[in-house]
């Protein structure tokens, strides 16, 4: 297995009520890298997602740390994927740190009250990671918006699995919190972890991520370092933007502009 | 970093104790209702005289009225009453609504139907298993089809409405059966049925039952982490390794195998399900998993209580214990409804 390639996937397909979602993927994506999924609106990126994660069924094969995804169990798959959703749904009142233990689940630790000393610590480094130790105590249902996306954060940290898929993880946040929940992000890529993350924000695409993947229409329309992914042909094909583009302390600037 | 230890460390130990606390008054109470259960009647017998009775002691004419006579009533409230307590917590637990229970879905109104046809056909007798088992096959019937219908995400609405269908077709089945039954006594027995009560139970009964409710309870128990995990949704939960769709027909089967068993030899006892989790949140947290036990002794606690108050409470004739219930769980159920009002009327919307 080389460092090169964690996770693979061939000729992916999706069909979804009879429509094809996504046609004929193909990635080759390495671990320490945080790759950052962008398109339009129903491009089919939270379908990537799920595929990749073994949440719905694609034809086509996915291979992940050398094992293929469907010769995996649900733990397996669990262990090796953690997925972060849209919208942060949490349906009962539960203490933050309560759910950011759920992410030992997969470990087999099932009761946060009982974690044994490994989970604990997971748990603790996720908190820290993310900054809520502070919130540990408090109902995630009271938490502010940027609060309870951090908690959720920590939650998919705390799985500690090679992949990390983050579907929109800084939609409705403020600036602040956008820039540090994708430098959160970031770290967890730095210390080794293959992340994906989808965005809308091309501009901190182009800032945080080593690569892009560019969806349009359920295939990949552009590959690539965010200079050479996010092209002004691409934006104008893909997205029916013009951009401002600069530099700014050696990271590329992309700003959409106008419709075009 | 030492800190962050410390906070976290003083969190586990803050939420623990006093759900032990809880769980040990719960006990207390379910076995001081136990006692108060043996000792109501038409004669009244002091805790002590009880609970010598119970062990052999005393006179042989309250032997045979605690341990004959009110022992296997005192048992199937407990059991009856636990079962559908934790029902009603992983229901909702399943579905992450608070309005979840199995009155609500109509199961204990089918279980009532596959228990009448069998009276109707002439299959029931107190030492055959036709009753439980019919009462079982037809609530695991309604409860997977409410989840058919619902979907896995339903909202409450949707959850409400599907409930009332299935209630109703129930209802109006039993009443098919009863009206078609040519023998007035098979309508009398009937509609005993759909009125529920734990008097003049025998061990008979107790034995009927009491097998299907333990493994449905077990099977119910021993899915509570997966209900904490469903917290975060299907799709998440699913992704941490739930096996949703598992877990869903465990809950049916455990559902329809307790309440089918319960409903099979005390008829219909209505809301119970729904109550007991609402009580317990309060006091130990909104925890799915840490809400199935406390739940399950409320129920215990609840079904004892309205069958002391049925022969407490002065009448000509005798009320039912599934009369009660369901007088005080309807108010109840409404005042949910209007809590929830917010969420409902964004469903219509």
């Amino acid at each position: 297995m080389s460092e090169s390639a964690f996770l693979l996937a061939r000729g992916l397909g999706v069909e979804l009520a009879g429509r094809a979602v996504l046609r004929d993927v193909s990635l080759t994506l390495a671990p320490k890298h945080l790759v950052a999924l962008v398109g339009p609106n129903g491009a089919g990126k939270t379908t990537l997602l799920r595929a990749l994660a073994g949440l719905l069924p694609s034809t086509g094969d996915i291979t992940v740390g050398g094992a293929a995804l469907t010769a995996l169990s649900l733990r397996e798959r669990a262990l090796r994927f953690a997925y972060l959703p849209q919208g942060h749904v949490v349906h009962w009142p539960l203490p933050a740190r309560d759910i950011v233990a759920l992410g030992r689940y997969p470990h087999g630790a099932t009761d946060p009250s009982r974690l044994g000393p490994i989970d604990d610590a997971a748990v603790r480094r996720a908190m820290l990671a993310t900054d809520t130790v502070g919130l540990a105590e408090r109902r995630v249902t009271e938490l502010s918006g940027g609060e309870r996306s951090r908690v959720a954060l920590a939650r998919v940290l705390a799985v500690e699995a090679p992949v990390l898929l983050a579907d929109e993880p800084t939609a409705s946040l403020d600036p602040r919190y956008q820039l540090d929940v994708m430098q959160y992000l970031r770290d967890a890529a730095d210390s080794g972890t293959l992340v994906i993350v989808v965005t809308h924000d091309l501009g901190l695409a182009a800032r945080f991520a080593d690569s892009v993947l560019v969806l349009a229409d359920g295939r990949l329309a552009a590959q690539g370092a965010p200079a050479e992914a996010l092209t002004d042909t691409v934006l104008t094909k893909v997205f029916r933007v013009s951009a401002y583009r600069a530099q700014h302390q050696s990271e590329a600037v992309i700003v959409p502009w106008d419709a075009a | 970093m030492t800190e962050g230890a410390q906070q976290l460390a003083t969190i586990e130990t803050a939420a623990a104790r006093p759900r032990g606390v809880i769980t040990l008054a719960l006990l207390l109470i379910v076995g001081l209702l136990m006692l108060g259960s043996l000792g109501v009647g038409p004669v009244r017998l002091s805790p002590l005289t009880v609970l010598g009775a119970l062990f052999g002691g005393g006179g042989e004419v309250e032997q045979v009225i605690v341990q004959q006579i009110r022992l296997p009533r005192a048992i199937l409230g407990l059991a009856i009453g636990a079962i559908l307590g934790l029902s009603g917590a992983a229901l909702q637990g399943l579905l992450r609504n608070p309005l979840a229970s199995p009155s609500l879905f109509g199961a204990p109104q089918a279980a009532a139907f596959g228990a009448v046809l069998m009276i109707a056909l002439g299959l029931a007798d107190v030492r055959s298993y036709a009753l439980p088992v019919a009462a079982i096959l037809a609530s695991f019937v309604s409860v997977f089809a409410l989840l058919a219908v619902a979907g896995g995400n339903a909202g409450m609405l949707l959850l409400i409405l599907a409930g009332l269908a299935i209630s109703s077709l129930a209802g109006a089945a039993t009443v098919l059966v009863m009206n078609l039954a040519s023998n007035p006594y098979v309508a009398l027995e009937i509609a005993f049925w759909m009125l529920g009560s734990l008097e003049d139970r025998s061990f008979h009964h107790v034995m009927l039952a009491l097998p299907f409710i333990a493994i449905g309870a077990l099977i119910l128990f021993s899915q509570r982490h997966a209900f904490r995990a469903l917290s975060l949704g299907e799709e998440t939960a699913q992704s941490l390794g739930v096996d949703v769709g598992r877990l869903r027909l465990l809950v049916i089967i455990g559902v329809a195998l307790g309440v089918g068993a319960g409903v099979a030899v005390t008829g219909t006892i209505g809301f119970i399900g729904l109550v007991a989790p609402h009580l317990m949140r309060p006091l130990v947290g909104h925890d799915p998993a840490k809400l199935l036990l406390p739940s399950a002794l409320c129920g215990a606690a609840l079904l004892l209580a309205a069958d002391i108050a049925v022969r407490i409470i002065p009448s000509s004739s005798d009320i039912k214990v599934g009369v009660l219930t369901s007088l005080i769980g309807v108010p109840f159920f409404l005042y949910l409804i209007v809590r929830e009002r917010r969420s409902l009327g964004g469903g219509m919307a």
